[in-house]
């Protein structure tokens, strides 16, 4: 199925400012190298981070946490702790007894544990005191009686039937949390056309975001309102749950996100702090704040999912992929989290990249006693586009095609819908692959022993196609005041420093014709903003961005329409820019508007067009508005003694839709270059018999800046038919192909195969040693356990493309 | 946040006067330089001693002279970042060098002082962890428990000498200068360390190192191989250093001394002299570095695996032999 772009969208192709007819108008602030708005404030240290906070009066607010992976809970007694000095209040779950959770279908958290504990970190109770050293002392006196279970610490111990009890009461098989069994179009038809099936099996270990900023909530009950300021990257979410579980009216509470020491997907999830220090300020009457350890951090998580991954892939002589097969297994922890969106995840985004005619996936969750997972950036993608990519570099090894061309055979058009019902639009994976292999002299590459090169490529979302919770409501709002005072942009949106404040006052300014430092941003309020649900899912540039450019619209057109009607001009005659409306200046303009209609404002919204999804239960997770591709080379030495592994650089070609700031996307490639060779290197959020081997940034090990190989990005614009101007996204996109390169760079540096990330030097040395003795070479999980899938719901090409 | 706990905070105007101190505190006083192995333990809870006896600020203990004939006296306030740039120790104590540049990041070289490396804490994963970790597990040994989590059955503890300047000092022949109560003394480096994790400096709790001497080069080439997670910033998981002197072609003295595989830095006489009275062919490289290597016994007990750091220590003593070797 192919159409051209026009069949696809409502809007324009490349509509400038003002939504212009000529493609590309001439911006005047997008694309331009300016700084971010937040800019100055962050690097001289004037920025009021939530843990800045301080309030007269306030408490310090600390929880007690389960020592234990698994154990019920016969006793709490605080009786001890409530009579230190200096104590105020002490919590425990009678206090809180309403669960919560990020979805609707999996409300399984209490803010304070009652009948039993499932991860060393669970809180148990919250106590607030004058100060932290008082609080902490104060928890040392709460008696809690701990009936020790078996701890369940893998996913292999997760699927044996529980040894005491599930870690769930309402789960159907053991420990398994959910399943996925989708089927799309005929695989069994697909794998009989196959000259060729591969299967494989592929293990990415689990991380942490790392955020350099510890979690951090204070809360102040005055009247009847509560205001929590918190580092949530979805003040929305937190509004929901504090509203549900202190049961008060959303109207009586109110949820400030502070500025950000990075969230990357660890901060979209309500937390129990930021509910205990609410109802600790509704209980003392003093504000209360709550700021996380780093090893509370860590166990607070929500991080990256350990998936265990078996695909199996059928394919013509001549690399053509006839039918796919994908399994997975993800240890989610202790917790639902956003765990069963994670789960689809792992199969849904296999499609955008490769035109695969006929494709089944299975997935599992488990619930294990630890920490629980959630997401991170690229949320439930990096773990399969990795097995993928790997697998696919080795499917090509078996056919002797070259892996680019291989690919190159397989892709996804620009404007098709995939066989599980993915609408694509713009799409430069085309040339973001020949452009990353041009620049990286991929094919010419010199191939002495220890140096190596390795290509990827990934699709993401340019944000979710539904909500979190089911509702047909606007996905952003933007409300725009326009006066004497100047010019404000309202929007529930939160700046968790990717830039979306820069980007919000970006898209104003280049609508209105003003300078950026002219639009204010007042974001992230949920009592002074509109609704956006959230920075995750790459979704903010896009969705806020559009509602962004709505509102400024609308406001553009009035503030024309005044000055026109006072020349008796047609409006088409006035021209908008530099700091004027046609003949007079913006303030001038603002004042006739103003002597027209009274008070101005307008308001914008977005949510994603109909149709972008197919229509059979799973189908919510996976559609998006608009897909970016990337595409990776990583050039590595690595050392075939030693086995250690040193990245020379990486390259890295994106296709952004349209560069909105080029400061700003060249930033998110970095970041995620960064977060790329963490994962496929160094981190591991591992365990211990149930404890976290390492709940320490110096023990738990993430590449430092000193660490940084070389980084060449290059951007591609596609200039999306939805997009902001044709924006599309750049906070996960980058990360996903990084992954894979360096495992197929260091087998093309020594010819082993790691399958499993993070890649150790010990892992290297042993594939070397099995190579040398005979062997595959190969380090990885041996087998993939059995899992009791239900079946595969088939859906027919019919019902995926069915809302066509 | 992780907090420091309540602590005195005294300022000597003199070693003899710091030595004073600790006597009078007995062992609740600590002596601080840098801070930055201490304050972080401190901040975790694996010491809190009562009262902490600054040393950084002393002149007495800032001193770099580098004698004509290439011998150095370091004071052990010294940063290591003044150390780095001294232009007459780059010129004769490369050798030393080499280790202080590989230790941490530059803002801790900053802070961190050459007798506080020397005199840097023993590591170990089970116990550099905060108060909380440690109390979910257990307390171990080292912290005043019962139980080794490393190796359970062992009456001692195994917590990893990871300093990266002890090795290089003591393969290069230095000497110790100690303040105490009853004057000075002068030791060989390697006599400052008892094989003991918990235990693990032979100080007395009154003494001051004061300075380290480096002897002046006379020939002796010298070089240092670290691994580690990330060049960045990482501690030792193995290292090697090594002096050597030739004549000729023949090797005629060889020191070479292992880190971050023991309690204590561990020097390997037995492959040095391998090395000793031959020419150094890759064979008998090979020989020297295969029994240093067998003599080395890392625990589970840092970042990356046991197994693959013994292994390593093979590759890391012939790459730093070689290295040395082809220095002038
Ligand atoms: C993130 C991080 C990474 C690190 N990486 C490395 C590394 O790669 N290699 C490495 O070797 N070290 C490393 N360190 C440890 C430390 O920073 C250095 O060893 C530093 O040189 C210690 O010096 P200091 O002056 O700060 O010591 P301090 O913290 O002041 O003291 C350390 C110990 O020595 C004692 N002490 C200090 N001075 C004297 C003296 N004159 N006489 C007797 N006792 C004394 C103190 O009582 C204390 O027990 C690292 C530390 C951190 C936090
Ligand atoms: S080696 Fe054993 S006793 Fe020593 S610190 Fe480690 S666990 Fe504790």
């Amino acid at each position: 199925m192919s159409a051209g772009p026009e069949a696809w969208a409502g809007r324009r192709l490349g509509a400038g400012p003002g939504g212009d007819d000529e493609p590309g108008a001439a911006f005047r602030v997008v694309g331009k190298a300016l700084p971010r708005v937040d800019g100055v404030q962050k690097v001289t240290g004037a920025t009021i981070y939530a843990d800045d906070i301080e309030l007269p009066g306030m408490l310090a607010c600390v929880l007690l946490r389960s020592p234990h992976p698994h154990a019920r809970i016969r006793s709490v007694d605080a009786t001890a702790a409530r009579s230190l000095p200096g104590v105020t209040a002490v919590l425990t779950s009678e206090d809180l007894p309403i669960r919560f959770g990020p979805l609707p279908i999996s409300q399984d958290e209490e803010v304070l544990a009652s009948a039993k504990v499932r991860y060393v970190g669970d809180p148990v109770a919250a106590v607030a005191a004058r100060d932290e050293p008082t609080a902490r002392a104060a928890c040392k006196l709460i008696e809690v009686d701990y009936e020790v279970l078996a701890t369940v610490g893998s996913i292999e111990e997760a699927l044996e039937v529980p040894v005491d009890e599930p870690i769930h009461g309402d789960t159907e098989i053991g420990n398994i949390h959910r399943f996925v069994a989708l089927e799309f179009g005929d695989v069994d038809e697909g794998f009989a056309l196959a000259d060729h099936v591969r299967e494989d099996v592929l293990f990415y270990e689990g991380s942490n975001h790392l955020a350099m900023e510890e979690h951090s909530a204070t809360a102040v009950f005055a009247g009847d309102q509560l205001t929590l300021w918190s580092s949530t990257q979805a003040p929305h979410n937190v509004h929901r749950v504090l509203s549900k579980v202190l049961e008060l009216p959303m109207g009586h509470v109110r949820v400030v996100a502070t500025p950000h020491g990075g969230g990357f997907g660890g901060k979209v999830d309500p937390f129990a702090h930021e509910v205990a220090v609410a109802k600790l300020a509704m209980v003392t009457g003093r504000p209360v704040k709550c700021t996380l350890t780093r090893e509370e951090v860590f166990y607070n998580h929500r991080g990256r999912h350990p998936v265990l991954m078996w695909v199996r892939t059928g394919a013509t002589r001549d690399g053509k992929i006839t039918a796919m097969h994908f399994r997975t297994a993800l240890d989610g922890g202790a917790y639902a989290s956003l765990g069963v969106a994670t789960t689809h995840y792992t199969g849904a985004l296999q499609t955008a990249t490769y035109a695969i005619p006929a494709y089944r996936f299975e997935g599992a969750r488990v619930f294990t006693n630890k920490a629980t997972c959630g997401p991170k950036r690229g949320h439930g993608v990096p773990q399969p586009r990795f097995g993928l990519e790997i697998h696919l570099d080795k499917l090509a090894d078996d056919l002797a095609i070259d892996p680019v061309v291989l690919r190159q055979q397989n892709f996804v058009k620009p404007y098709t819908r995939t066989v599980n019902g993915l609408r694509i639009t713009s799409s430069g994976l085309e040339e973001v692959t020949e452009k990353v292999v041009a620049a990286s002299a991929f094919r010419r590459r010199p191939r002495p022993v220890g140096h190596g090169q390795g290509f990827a490529v990934s699709a993401y979302l340019c944000g979710a196609g539904f909500p979190m919770y089911l509702n047909r409501m606007p996905h952003s709002e933007v409300n725009l005041k326009v006066d004497r005072g100047g010019v404000t942009v309202f929007c529930g949106a939160t700046d968790i420093g990717q830039g979306s404040d820069t980007v919000l006052a970006t898209l104003v300014a280049e609508e209105l014709g003003l300078a950026r430092g002219d639009v204010r941003v007042v974001t992230a309020d949920t009592g002074l903003t509109p609704v956006d649900l959230g920075s995750y899912s790459s979704r903010v540039t896009f969705m806020a961005g559009n509602a962004a450019i709505d509102a400024a619209r609308k406001m553009r057109a009035i503030l024309v329409d005044a000055v026109a009607s006072r020349g008796g001009q047609p409006g088409a005659a006035v021209r908008v820019g530099d700091g004027g409306i046609g003949e007079v200046s913006f303030e001038e303009a603002v004042a006739l508007a103003e002597e027209a209609r009274g008070t101005i404002s307008t308001s914008g919204s977005y949510a994603p067009p109909k149709g972008i999804s197919g229509r059979f239960r799973g189908s919510g997770v996976g559609p998006s508005p608009a897909f970016t591709f990337t595409a990776a080379v990583v050039d590595l030495d690595a050392d075939p003694l030693t086995g250690e592994v040193r990245v020379n650089k990486v390259f890295v070609a994106h296709d952004i839709g349209r560069i909105l700031n080029p400061v700003l996307v060249r930033g998110q490639v970095d970041g995620s270059v960064y977060m790329a060779l963490g994962e496929a290197l160094m981190e591991e959020q591992s365990y211990r018999k149930g404890l976290h081997h390492h709940p320490s940034v110096l023990e738990y090990k993430t590449p430092l800046a000193l660490d940084m190989p070389a980084i060449e990005t290059i951007l591609v614009e596609t200039i999306d038919p939805e997009g902001p101007y044709g924006a599309k996204e750049v906070g996960q996109g980058p990360m996903l192909p990084v992954v894979p390169a360096v495992v197929s760079a260091i087998h093309d540096a020594l010819g082993v195969w790691i399958d499993e990330v993070p890649v150790t030097p010990d892992k290297v040395l042993r594939a070397l040693d099995q190579r040398a003795k005979g062997g595959e070479g190969r380090v990885g999980p041996r087998r993939f356990p059995d899992i009791p899938y239900p079946p595969c719901t088939k859906v027919s090409p019919d019902a995926a493309t069915a809302s066509l | 946040m992780l907090r420091l706990p309540v602590f005195s905070y005294l300022r000597p105007g003199s070693p003899v006067e710091a030595t004073q101190m600790l006597a009078d505190h007995g062992g609740r006083a600590k002596l601080v330089a840098g801070g930055t192995d201490l304050l972080p333990k401190m901040k975790r809870r694996q010491l809190a001693p009562e009262v902490l006896v600054a040393i950084g600020h002393l002149d007495a203990l800032r001193q770099l002279e580098v004698s004509p004939s290439g011998a150095a006296t370091l004071g052990a306030g010294t940063t290591l970042s003044q150390a780095l740039r001294h232009p007459a120790l780059r010129e004769q104590q490369p050798g030393y060098l080499e280790a202080v540049r590989v230790v941490s990041t530059p803002a801790l070289r900053n802070a961190g002082t050459v007798g506080g490396n020397l005199c840097v804490d023993t590591r170990c994963n089970y116990y550099d962890m905060t108060e909380e970790w440690r109390s979910a597990i257990g307390f171990c040994r080292k912290a005043g428990g019962e139980v080794c989590r490393v190796a359970a059955s062992s009456p001692r503890c195994w917590a990893v000498s990871s300093s990266d300047t002890a090795p290089m000092a003591i393969a290069l022949g230095a000497t110790a200068l100690l303040a105490g109560p009853d004057g000075m003394r002068e030791v060989p480096v390697a006599s400052l360390y008892a094989d003991d994790g918990a235990a693990y400096l032979a100080l007395a709790a009154t003494e001051v190192l004061t300075a380290l001497r480096l002897p002046a080069s006379e020939g002796w080439r010298s070089a240092y191989q670290k691994l580690r997670r990330r060049a960045s910033m990482d501690f030792p998981v193995a290292s090697a250093a090594v002096a050597l002197h030739l004549d000729g072609p023949v090797v005629d003295g060889c020191r070479i001394v292992l880190g971050a595989v023991a309690s204590h830095p561990l020097e390997v006489p037995s492959a040095a002299d391998l090395l000793v009275g031959g020419e150094l062919d890759d064979d008998a490289i090979d020989r020297a570095a295969t029994e240093a290597a067998r003599l080395a016994k890392p625990l589970d007990n840092t970042d990356l695996s046991f197994p693959w750091r013994k292994r390593m220590v093979k590759v890391i003593v012939e790459r730093a032999v070689r290295q040395a070797a082809g220095r002038a």
